[in-house]
């Protein structure tokens, strides 16, 4: 557009050099933001995603943790099978352990196999049973202990029916059913966690929409100048979620940033105080405190995820927002006949 | 370039505001929108700048009928069309440089690309000197000038200005109104909603008077 014939402030212009100087001598401070950050009232917000961060890293701490625990004793269980042997007349006790171990390592996957002798049998039975046990007066079982290869293990159905037939009072213990719940338990533990991350997440992007509709019905009079200058909503958009993402991530740092702190500490409070009654009594309840590098690469992850969730719900509310205002400013049948403000 | 056609109005289950409006708004333009208070101006200048939908009737802009565009085309459309309230509504936080050059932030332009075009504009309604001042700092007649350079910054093929010299003293009234009719030279359509019967004797245009939801027109 030539701009010709200037209004009276313009009717001096010295020409185009003159004209071109004094521009060139213009200083435009550093445009400012659209959406002032002063206008979004963040840091209530920031405290609730930090709270909200906190604890989403703590549950998938404890998770990670409870996992790790459940796969140990998993693992440990899972390398022995127990042939019990019940005594009844006639048996020669010492000969049946003995032909129960021969009849166990002929399967393919056994690795060796130990007779739980006298004193072992009456030390694992002295909690219940007292000191001076003596184990031919009572009919106690006895145990075959036969490690196995976890990779490979053997034909357990097979060895079952083999026992069965060579030796009636042989029983065969798998653990099977000690590994089943321990399954259970930890995945079971996983649903939990599972459970409790959806609902802090849940709760966090409700409290993200609440904000961001605050702070666009507080910074309405801005939506209306952009929306009369042509800015399409993902325009808007955009500047709000810029200011939330700030948010998020500082919220988010905090609260993971204390949760890794905190097992952090933990660890290094367990390993320093190995060996005494409370470090054994926690180990024994909780298992290791240790997360290791992926347990903080979870707690960064679960940082991250959260500043996204944050910005992803501040945009489509902002989206969704403007796509109500739009309608009910252009339909006639909903407004009261003033332009909304 | 516009095309109203038996357009009607009502707001929610009341009269109707506007009734059976025909008419249309060439290219190069300029008129004047007059008529009472309340009479149906500002919600005549919502229709034209597509921030509202009609009751009935047909809409053209640009050669399109507006009921048959998806709402997500409209902005692109608004695009061609410059708005200037009574009211200025200047963001407060920007300077009348930003206010300004918001069009073309908003359309992603890169402030390089527009720096100068701004100073120019600013220049050529008289604010060359205001450029980095705040909106409070400004008298009413360089915050309407203000938003008449916001309106003409991505220079639109039509500008409507509602009761632009609402808040001025007359002398301030006349040079907008030369802005103006400079501006139409140049090739933009104008329409101007107001009540000032002095103002608009001093310009030989079209005159648009609505009066009870009717519109007679006087070229």
């Amino acid at each position: 557009m030539g701009r010709t014939d200037l209004p009276e402030e313009e009717t001096t212009s010295t020409g185009h050099q003159n004209a071109s100087r004094r521009r060139a001598e213009m200083r435009v401070r550093p445009t400012g933001a659209i959406l002032p950050p002063a206008n979004i009232q963040g840091n209530a917000l920031m405290v609730v995603i930090a709270i909200m961060a906190f604890l989403a890293c703590l549950t998938l701490g404890a998770v990670s943790m409870v996992r790790a625990t459940a796969a140990g004793w998993q693992s440990q269980i899972s390398r022995e099978i127990t042939i019990q042997i019940k005594p009844a007349d006639g048996l020669d006790m010492d000969a049946a352990l003995k032909k129960a171990r021969d009849l166990a390592l002929t399967f393919v996957g056994t690795k060796s196999g130990t007779i739980m002798d006298d004193a072992a049998t009456a030390r694992l039975l002295e909690p219940w049973l007292g000191a001076d046990l003596q184990l031919d007066e009572l009919p106690v079982p006895r145990l075959v202990i036969v490690t196995i290869d976890e990779s490979n293990p053997p034909d357990f159905e097979g060895m079952r029916a083999l026992l069965k037939t060579e030796l009636p009072q042989a029983f065969l213990d798998d653990h099977r059913t000690w590994v089943d719940r321990l399954v259970s338990m930890a995945r079971t533990t996983v649903w939990i966690g599972t459970g409790v991350l959806i609902l802090v997440f849940t709760a966090m992007i409700l409290t993200v929409i609440f904000a961001t509709r605050g702070a666009l019905s507080g910074n309405r009079h801005i939506v209306e100048v952009l929306h009369f200058v042509g800015a399409e909503r993902t325009f808007v958009a955009q500047e709000f979620q810029k200011h939330f993402l700030k948010i998020s991530l500082k919220g988010s740092a905090v609260g993971s940033v204390l949760a890794a702190l905190l097992f952090a500490t933990a660890s290094l409070w367990q390993s320093s105080s190995r060996a005494t009654p409370e470090s054994e009594q926690a180990m024994a309840l909780f298992g290791s405190f240790t997360i290791g590098w992926s347990g903080y690469l979870g707690i960064l992850a679960t940082m991250l995820i959260i500043a996204l969730l944050t910005t992803l719900t501040a945009r489509f509310t902002v989206m969704r927002t403007i796509d109500e205002i739009d309608l009910v400013r252009s339909d006639p049948s909903r407004s009261d006949g003033l332009p909304p403000s | 370039m516009i095309h109203f056609e038996n357009v009607g109005l009502r707001y929610g289950m009341g009269p109707e505001i506007l009734r059976d409006m025909t008419f249309d708004i060439p290219k190069r333009s300029f008129q004047f929108l007059t008529g009472p208070s309340g009479a149906g101006k500002t919600t005549l200048l919502r229709l034209l700048f597509m921030s509202l939908n009609p009751t009935r009737g047909i809409i053209r802009m640009f050669g399109r009928d507006l009921s048959q565009i998806p709402r997500d085309e409209f902005p692109m459309l608004r695009r061609r069309v410059g708005i200037v309230f009574q009211d200025f509504r200047l963001l407060d936080h920007l300077t009348t440089y930003e206010n300004v050059a918001l069009p073309l932030r908003v359309r992603g332009k890169d402030e390089v690309s527009y720096r100068n075009d701004v100073i120019d504009l600013l220049k050529w309604v008289g604010l060359g000197e205001r450029i980095n001042v705040l909106p409070a700092i400004l008298s009413g007649g360089e915050k309407q000038r203000a938003a008449i350079a916001r309106a003409l910054m991505d220079r639109p093929e039509i500008l409507l200005a509602d009761e632009p010299t609402g808040n001025v003293d007359p002398p301030m009234a006349r040079r907008l109104l030369s802005l103006f009719m400079e501006l139409n030279r140049l090739g933009t359509a104008v329409v101007i909603a107001t009540h000032d019967l002095a103002l608009m004797d001093q310009v030989d245009a079209r005159r648009m008077i609505l009066t009870e939801g009717r519109l007679d027109i006087y070229e």
